[in-house]
This record gives structure tokens, sequence and C-alpha cells, in this order.
């Protein structure tokens, strides 16, 4: 279990790392926390010609919140410093709940949340609560500038990416929650911190009258990408404090197609995503009243 | 005072070293050896039709490729079957490298040795090997069916049937009241330390000597091993147990083939070579555990008393049989429990499959004699409706029928009797420990807040201590220290405190003086090695007989200086004194001078014992007849038999019926070792056997496919408990009954936590869900199955209204 033999490069402006990327194409592979590139090296299954070690570059570090409320995250933000911001945490409470159920903390101290969502794993936190928030990726190339890549186009596959091989990942946006909205994150794993078997990051909107108007999940190990789906159907139009948040994880469970693997069966995670839709709704409806009351007493 | 050591929880004296990085474990040695890699067998069953190294052998900095072809003498044969029975009738062993076959995934076929390791695995990826495939063997059914073969010549794959029988089963069986017939499986695990295995050898051409260093649990007989193997003078060949980061059985096999292979290298090429396993070669090629197959019928009668078993057990053997059937022995022993018994039959039949050897893990056979002696008598309880305390009471052998002569034979090949206990007591305290009568409001508020709540508990008897003998060196040196020295080994008990202890309080030394070294065959080389819970049983009652030989010449040099009577003295804090005379005192050190009579002084201290200093008798020899110089011991200790420990388990789960996710709500641990040396020691061996024990019984298993390939080879997806997964409280209760057999009456504590895990869980689950459960380990995944499959029924607590209606109409 030691790596092949590979080049490294540690290139100190983002001008020279997209010039060497560009060179390099898909011979090169982007370092930022390593956390999954490294044991994936150490056991052969990748072989890159050259690391390009980003660490060094100046203006990749830093979170800031947008004026319409989404909290930009630049590629060298660790887990663990996203997990502390408390203006992250102000703007969207999904982000802690999430980030903390992000493996371990010795992993959170060093992986990358952008580095998270660039490698595309179906069974990572970040890359669902990218696609609940109707987040972005910013991608830069030295060719093309920047653009932004919305979740929905940026997650391909399991590992894949829309991102090209000339292109870094310089930022990810995480989507700003609408009003009277509320958040939950709950996963279950074999053990704390593993991979979960299943996760379920969900939204609740509520009307004015405390009705429930909008409901949206994202899931964690349960498809090739981490798909949104709208249980509105459901509960639309039920008071939050009795709506049918058992309906709605039947209905999720009913849109979901997940497969088995050694931990948990296809028809257990199905189970799971019923169960954990459930009671993160819950949750997630008390999350909009309290946020609702907070709102209304800050004017 | 430094008489009360023994007995004391004193913080275990190498923990500071090792916590802030100061150990020194195998890969902390040799830094500028050469590295090896090994090209191991990706078939599970498989003929080498060729191997092609032309793409490796011009790499620059690859010194070395060995196959076969180039291993010579006792190398060139097979490795040894260490241990012997009559009744392995089929041993297999394999060679250090691949010999025209290989029988499981990870087999090592072609050693690659280069400047360092990363050069040899890219050497190692060069290589190829052509292979004829054959179809594996896997999982001890289709061991059973014999429809494929291991190994050729034994077309059944069976490696041994052994058969351990009293009184007449077949009889008791048909006139037994009530009978009950079940089957029941137990998963493979691993001993898994962090630091897998790992051999630094080293050859001094000019003293034409080898150092070896391994981690290893013996280190004596893998000095003899290699002696051996390598054609060498036994004084030529030392060997060195570093800091072991963890052994649970798996490093006292040996010779592993590296072992060989290493010091082999490093003499042909007269360079320091390393090898330090990685986490998945210790997957792939060291030992597993645990897996068998269980058919028990039991006979009993209205009250629930045990009148016979039955008990036939396929026990995968994976691939070969190093380490002989030691676990099918103890599994067929330690079966029997705490319990009377007039009527049993155990036939194991030891089944080669093309998996990873098994050898004995922490526990060794035990933790599945008790799955099937504890899940027999719940089943007893379950058909008669009577609570599962009270039937294992009415069975337990009472506290004064010791000792208790099971007329079988042990693993260390001597009559299994056990010495001493009292398990009526045990089973008491346990009760209370873990409110077994209270559960009932326990269980019902926690159905208040939807959750599902069961208990079980789990006896054991665990047979400790087993001989043939070990040593103890025991040495003050003129500078006050002591020395102490056993030959067996060290992966993390504590011996540095625990014999320190031993040692401090037959002597008369403040601990602080003591240093403890273990393993080096340099210091000792008579030795056995670290397994079966003996150290501190053998090199305990070892160490302290030796401390008694230097305290008695301490005194008895003491008094001729004092000119007192040696039954005057005493030795408090490493000061010899005479009894009623304070000013009347002589420090162990300056005896430590004396006894060594000198020519030459070299420090003032030293003066005192040379010639011309000494006011001897002039017709006396400096150093007496009978004498030695220098204030040293040495003793061994060898016991007639084992000395038997035992505990009991129980434990309160919680499912979540909508996950199915299981929770360790309370564990309770009653525990008897004998006399204790250190509680806090003692207390972290349950803790961590009880961590197995959750392991072996929630997380852990071998993922083998059909075609033999071990699917979760990575501590990713081998779920190897982390503390979160742990009880974050195990309440621990002692019982001291000292063992008759050995002077401290003590008796062995490292495996015992990890025997009724699998057992007491089950119990516990079965008890939660109302499900029979006959399988070990269990994840949510399963167990949503199970319920499923269950229909609707399971969730009524079918077993517990049973077991309680009843309960209510007696």
């Amino acid at each position: 279990m030691k790596p092949p033999p590979f080049g490294y490069a540690a290139p100190c402006t983002l001008e020279e790392t997209l010039g060497l990327l560009a060179e390099l194409g898909h011979d090169a592979k982007v370092l930022a926390g390593g956390q999954s590139l490294i044991p994936l090296l150490s056991m052969r299954l990748t072989a890159p010609h050259t690391l390009v070690d980003i660490n060094r570059i100046p203006g990749l570090g830093g979170i800031s919140i947008t004026p319409k409320g989404s909290v930009v995250v630049g590629a060298l933000v660790r887990h663990a410093e996203l997990l502390a911001d408390e203006s992250a945490h102000s703007a969207n409470p999904l982000l802690r709940r999430a980030t903390s159920q992000v493996a371990h903390p010795a992993i959170r101290n060093r992986g990358t949340t952008c580095g998270s969502v660039a490698h595309a794993d179906p069974s990572g936190e970040m890359t669902a609560i990218l696609a609940i928030t109707g987040g972005s990726v910013r991608v830069a190339s030295a060719g093309g500038g920047q653009r932004d890549v919305s979740a929905t186009d940026f997650f391909l596959g399991p590992l894949e990416s829309s991102l090209r091989p000339d292109e870094l990942a310089v930022s990810v946006r995480f989507g700003a929650p609408a009003a009277r909205t509320g958040s939950a994150f709950l996963e279950l794993a074999r053990r704390r911190g593993d991979y979960a078997m299943c996760g379920a990051a969900v939204t609740v909107t509520l009307d004015e009258d405390g009705a429930v108007s909008d409901v949206r999940a994202a899931y964690l190990s349960v498809g090739p990408v981490p798909e949104v789906h709208d249980l509105s159907a459901a509960v639309t139009g039920q008071p939050y404090a009795s709506a049918d948040w058992v309906a709605a994880g039947a209905l999720a469970a009913s849109l979901v197609d997940p497969e088995g693997d050694l931990h948990a069966s296809a028809d257990y995670r199905r189970r799971l995503v019923a169960v954990l839709t459930e009671r993160a709704l819950a949750q997630a409806a008390a999350d909009a009243v309290a946020r609702t009351q907070e709102a209304a007493s800050c004017l | 005072m430094t008489t009360k050591l023994f007995g004391e929880p004193i913080v275990r004296r190498e923990d500071a070293r090792l916590i802030v990085g100061r150990g020194r474990y195998l890969d902390d040695i040799g830094h500028f050896a050469l590295g090896v890699a090994f090209v191991r067998s990706p078939h599970a069953n498989a003929r080498i039709i060729d191997i092609d190294v032309s793409g490796a052998v011009d790499i620059d900095g690859v010194h070395a490729i060995y196959t076969y072809e180039d291993l010579d003498g006792p190398m060139a044969q097979p490795l040894p079957v260490l241990i012997p029975h009559p009744d392995l009738t089929a041993p297999r062993t394999g060679y250090a490298l691949a010999n025209g076959s290989v029988s499981h995934v990870g087999e090592p076929i072609v050693m690659v040795v280069a400047d360092d390791r990363y050069l040899a695995e890219d050497a190692a990826e060069r290589i190829a090997v052509e292979y004829e495939f054959r179809t594996p063997v896997v999982g001890v059914e289709a061991a059973e069916r014999a429809e494929h073969a291991v190994h050729e010549d034994i077309p059944d794959n069976v490696a041994a049937r052994l058969v351990q029988e009293f009184g007449n089963v077949g009889a008791a069986l048909r006139d037994a009241p009530h009978t009950v017939s079940f089957t029941q499986t137990i998963e493979r695990s691993a001993s898994m330390p962090l630091e897998g295995k790992g051999v630094h050898a080293r050859w001094d051409a000019v003293d034409e000597s080898l150092r070896v260093y391994s981690s290893t649990q013996t280190s004596t007989s893998v000095r003899a091993a290699i002696a051996i193997k390598l054609d060498l003078s036994v004084d030529r060949v030392e060997v060195i147990a570093p800091d072991v980061g963890g052994g649970f059985g798996v490093k006292i096999v040996h010779p592993w083939p590296e072992e060989l292979l290493v010091p082999w290298a490093a003499i042909r090429l007269g360079r320091e070579v390393k090898w330090a396993e990685d986490r998945r070669e210790h997957f792939i090629s060291s030992a597993h555990e645990r897996g068998q197959l269980q058919r028990i019928t039991a006979g009993y009668d209205d009250e629930g008393r045990l009148l016979a078993l039955d008990a036939h057990i396929l026990h995968d053997h994976g691939a070969y049989t190093p380490y002989g059937i030691v676990v099918p022995i103890i599994t067929s022993t330690q079966l029997l429990g705490p319990y009377r018994l007039a009527n049993y039959r155990c036939q194991v039949d030891s089944m080669y499959t093309n998996t990873v050897i098994v050898t004995p893990y922490r526990g060794a056979g035990r933790p599945q004699g008790c799955f099937a002696m504890e899940r027999t008598m719940d089943r007893i309880a379950d058909e008669l409706g009577l609570d599962r305390a009270k039937v294992r009471e009415i069975n337990l052998i009472r506290a004064d029928e010791f000792p208790w002569d099971h007329h079988l034979m042990f693993q260390d090949g001597r009559p299994l009797i056990y010495d001493s206990g009292d398990y009526p007591s045990m089973l008491t305290k346990l009760r209370e420990l873990v409110g077994w009568e209270d559960f009932e409001a326990r269980r019902a508020a926690a159905a208040a807040r939807g959750r599902w709540l069961g208990i079980g508990m789990a006896l054991y008897v665990e047979g400790t201590g087993v001989g043939p003998y070990e040593g103890g060196h025991v040495q003050v040196l003129p500078s006050g220290k002591v020395l102490v020295s056993t030959g067996l080994t060290s992966q993390g008990q504590g011996h540095e405190t625990a014999f320190a202890q031993v040692v401090a309080q037959e002597l008369g030394v403040p601990i602080e003086d003591i240093e403890v070294h273990t393993g080096d065959t340099r210091r000792f080389a008579y030795a056995v090695g670290t397994f079966a819970s003996r150290a501190a049983v053998m090199s305990g009652n070892a160490v302290a007989l030796a401390a008694q030989a230097v305290r008695a010449k301490a005194l008895r040099i003491a008094a001729e200086v004092l000119e007192v009577d040696v039954a005057d003295l005493d030795i408090v804090d490493g000061v010899v004194g005479v009894r009623g005379d304070p000013g009347a005192v002589l420090p162990l050190a300056s005896i430590a001078v004396l006894s060594n009579p000198l020519r030459y002084a070299f420090d003032e201290a030293s003066k005192a014992a040379t010639q011309f200093a000494r006011f001897a008798s002039d017709e006396q020899p400096p150093v007496a007849d009978d004498d030695e110089p220098g204030l040293e011991g040495r003793d061994y200790y060898s016991p007639v038999r084992s000395t038997f420990a035992s505990g009991a388990h129980a434990v309160i789960v919680e499912v979540d019926p909508g996950t199915c996710a299981v929770t360790i709500e309370k564990y309770a641990v009653v525990h008897d070792c004998g006399r204790l040396i250190n509680p806090r020691i003692v207390e972290g061996q349950i803790h961590g056997g009880v961590a197995q024990g959750v392991g072996g019984a929630l997380y852990e298993v071998m993922a083998y496919d059909d075609m033999g390939q071990l699917q979760n080879a990575s501590f990713m997806d081998f779920l190897m408990p982390y503390v979160s997964e742990v009880p974050q409280r195990i309440d621990i209760g002692h019982q001291e009954t000292p063992s008759p057999l050995n002077p401290l009456g003590i008796k062995g504590a490292g495996e015992a936590g990890v025997i009724p895990g699998s057992a007491a869980i089950a119990a516990a689950l079965e008890d939660a869900l109302g499900i029979r459960i006959t399988q070990m380990p269990l994840g949510p995944s399963q167990l949503f199955d199970l319920i499923r499959a269950a229909g609707d029924g399971h969730a009524d607590h079918t077993f517990n209204h049973a077991r309680r209606s009843q309960e209510e109409s007696a």
C-alpha cells in the first residue's frame, strides 16, 4: 500500500495552476485536502502522472456570504472551518448540520468542502447539500475564465463530475434557504463517521398560515448522483404540526432506486429513506417555525 | 509502603511512553534497511504455471527477486505443524513461498527486495504469474459437501475430526423428558492489531550472528524456528520483540513466511532487510478465527436441568493447519462453561477452505463454545417458559464442588479440572449489577417511547495460564536499580507495571527502582510465549519466585554484615533493616556491591567490595562453594495444569424499530480471575475484550465471495468498532476466588472480556425482537431482513410473552 511513482507540482498562483492543468490534462490530479486521493493512491487505484498541490495558492480560502444569503466556500476551506463558521451557520444552518457528520475530526481538519464536492461521491454529505440548496460550483480554466455550474449539471455519476481536466473548482456556493423554510439532516452509518448507509437532507417551507407549502429532500448513498426529490405532493396544505410525514417518507421511498452493498441491502436502504425522511421532515418543520418566529422578532 | 503494591490499581508505567509516541514498534526500527514487497496470490485455489520476473529484474534499486526455486535446505520444506495432535490426521502447511500451487488469496509467491518498500511494490507489479484456476471451496458447508477439494489429496476437506465425550449422550437424550435441536453460525473475524506483523533482520558477517526484531508474541520460539530453518546454531541468533502494537493471538503463530524470508534474505544480501505488513496484507495473509457452524441437541428436565448435550461443529480452518487444532480443542472443552453435565459429546470437524488460515484470536474458540452453551440455556428457558437466569442457576457447579473434574483433556494435554470458583455468587452479582429483576419496567418505558429493549446474559469459564513454564530473572544492581526479565513478550497488556508490582511486593523495593524487560532472547532465553491469558499467571509467579530468591540472598548477606539473625531482618523501600533497631540498616544497593567480590574498583561504592576492604574469613573463598557472585535470582514456574477463571456478562440492547439500529444501553460484567495484581489493568483488559466482543456480535465479518475473494479487506469496510460503537460505560464487579495452583493465587484475565459478547448480545436481540437469533454478527440490514421475514408477529415479543405468562401462572 505505497503509491506508485508520481510527479508533484506546487504552483503558487492560480494562473500557474490553470496553466499546468491545461498542459497536463488527464495526467494531472489536483491535491487539496487529500483525504480521498491519498488512500486511492496508496491502494494503487489511481496513478496520476502529476499531483498539482493547490495548497499554496492565495485567494482560494475564505467563506463569504452573498447579499442574497448564499454561502460561498473557497477551495481551500477545510470542513472544520466551515463547521465552526458562525456567519455560514446563521445564513444556512443546514451546512453545520451536515458538516458535523462528515467523517471524523482528523479528516474534517484536513479535507476540504470544495474537494469533497469535486470528488462527486454520492455518499458525501456536501454533494447532497449542494444539490438541495440549489448550489453551484465555480470553475476556472486557463482559456475560459470562470463559470458557474449548477449542482444538477455538475454531478454526472458516482465519482464523476462535469469538471474538465483543465478546470479547477475554485469555490462552491450553497444556495440560501427561502423564507419560512426549515431544514434538517439525518444520516445513519454502520459506525459513527463512516460513509452513511443512507442520509437525508431535507427542507420544509411553510406558508404564512403555518401550512406546509414545499418539501424537498436529497439523499446520500442512495443513487448515483445526489438527486433532489420534491415530496410536496404528500403533505402540501397540511398544518405543519399534524402533517403526514410518514406519507412523505413513503413517497420518497417510492421515488428512489438504491443499490445494495456489503453493509445495506437495497430494500433496507429504501426503508432508511422512508424513516429518515419522515424524522428529518418533522425536525425541519419545527426548524421552519422557529426560523419564522426568529425572523418575525427581528423585524 | 512498598509492601502494598500487589492488588493496587496503580497507573500503567508504560503508558506515558506509548501514548506520546515514544514507543519503539517494529517499523520504528531500521529506517535504512532494504524494503520488501510480496507478489501474493490473487486466486483462492490455483496451480502456478509460470512466474515471469523479467519485467522487474532490471529496475534500478531492486536487489533481489526470490521464488520457491531459490529456497534451499530446510527453507524449501513446508512450514512446521507447530502443535501436532493425534486427531489432526491430515495436517497441511504452506511453504515460505508458494511451491507450485496456492490455496488462498494472499499466499506469498514472490519476494522482492529493493531499496525501499515503494520500489519493491513497483517491481512486484511488473511480475507476471500464470495460473491454472481451480474451483475454490468457501465456507464450511461447501467444504462438507466436498464437491471440490482444497488439497487434492484430502478429498473430504477434513483436517481433523475431534471428539470429546463423557457419559452416554445417546441414551441420555432418549431418556430426557425434553429435547431441543438447533443450528447456528458464528462468523469469522480477526485479531486485527493496529500494527501488523513485521520483521527486521541484520546479519553480522564478522560475528557470524543474526539479530532479528519481530512483532511477535513469542521471541524464543521464533528464534528456535529461524535457527532450524536457516540452518544456524541457535546461539548465533537473537530475537527481540520490540514494542508490539497489539497481538490478540495472530502473532503467536510462527514462523510466518516473512519471519524466515527476511533474515534469510538479510544473510544472502549482507544487508539489513525489513518488512512491515500493510493492512491489506494483514487481511489476506495473516490469520482469522471464529467461523463455525454448530448443530446442537440438548436434553433437559422440567426444571431446566441440562441432562445431555450433543454438539456437532463444523470449524472453518482455512487453507492450512500450522497451529494444529487448538481452537477446536478449546471450543469443545470450554463449551461446558460453569455448568454440571453428566452426558456430553462434542464432535468438531475441522474443515479446509480456500481462505486465510484460522488460528487463535483472543478468546480462541471460547466465544464459539460459549455461544453454543449459552444459547442452549436460552432455548431451554424459552421452551419451558422459565427465567433464563434461573435455568442457568440450577445447572451451575456449586461453590463447594471444587476441584471439578470434567474428565476431558484440555488444550495443554492435561485434565480439564476447574481449580476454584463461585459461579452461583457470580450470577447473583450479575443480576444485581444489570438490574435483571427490574428489567420489565425498563422495557415498558422504552416501548412507550417507541423503542424495543431486550436483555441477555452469558456465562463462561476460561482455562488460563497454560504451561509448560515461564521463567523470571531479578537482579539488583550496585546502583540500586532492580532489573526484572522474563522471556515472554508484551503487546500492551501492562507487563511492565504488573510484574514490577509483583517484584516490588516480594522484594520490598520501591516500584520506581524496577525496570522490566520482556521478550528479548539476549536477556532471557527460555520462554514459551504470550497467549492463553497466561502472562500474569506464568511470568507473574516466576518473577515472584525469582524475587524471593534475591530477597533470601540479600537477607543472608545482610545478616552476616549486621551480625544479626535473618529472622530479625526485613526489607522496606529497598533497605534491609533490623526489627527494633532503627539504626541498623543496609541498602540493597550496598548488598549488591558486597555480593560481588572485586579486584578492581571504578567508583566509591565498589571500593567496599575489593579484596583489601572486605573483612572476610581467611579460611573461606571470597565466593562460597554454593554461592554465585551478584545479587540476582532466577526461577521458573511450571503449573501442574491450567487455572480456570470465570465470568458473567449481561447486556441490555435497544433497537430502533424504524432503522433497526442497535444501541447498547447497559453492559455489566462480573469477573473472577483469582487474586488481582492490578484492578486497573484487569478492567482495561475487560474493556478491550468487551469492545472486541461487541465487534464480533454487531459489526465484524470477513466478507468472502464464492470465489474466495475477501471483499472487505480494509478498515473502510471491515467494521472494527470505534470508541463510539462500544458501550460508553461498562459496569464491572470483581469476585476473587484465589487459584490453589500457584503461589500468587492468580488466574488469567487477558481474553475474558471477549468471550460472552456474541452469546449475550444474541440473547438480548432475541429478547428485544421476539425473533429467534441463530447467526452472529448481525447488523441493522440483516435485522431488517429478519424482522421482515418474521412478519408482523415479531413485535408481540412472542418468547417474552410466553416466558412472562408462564412465570405469572407459576
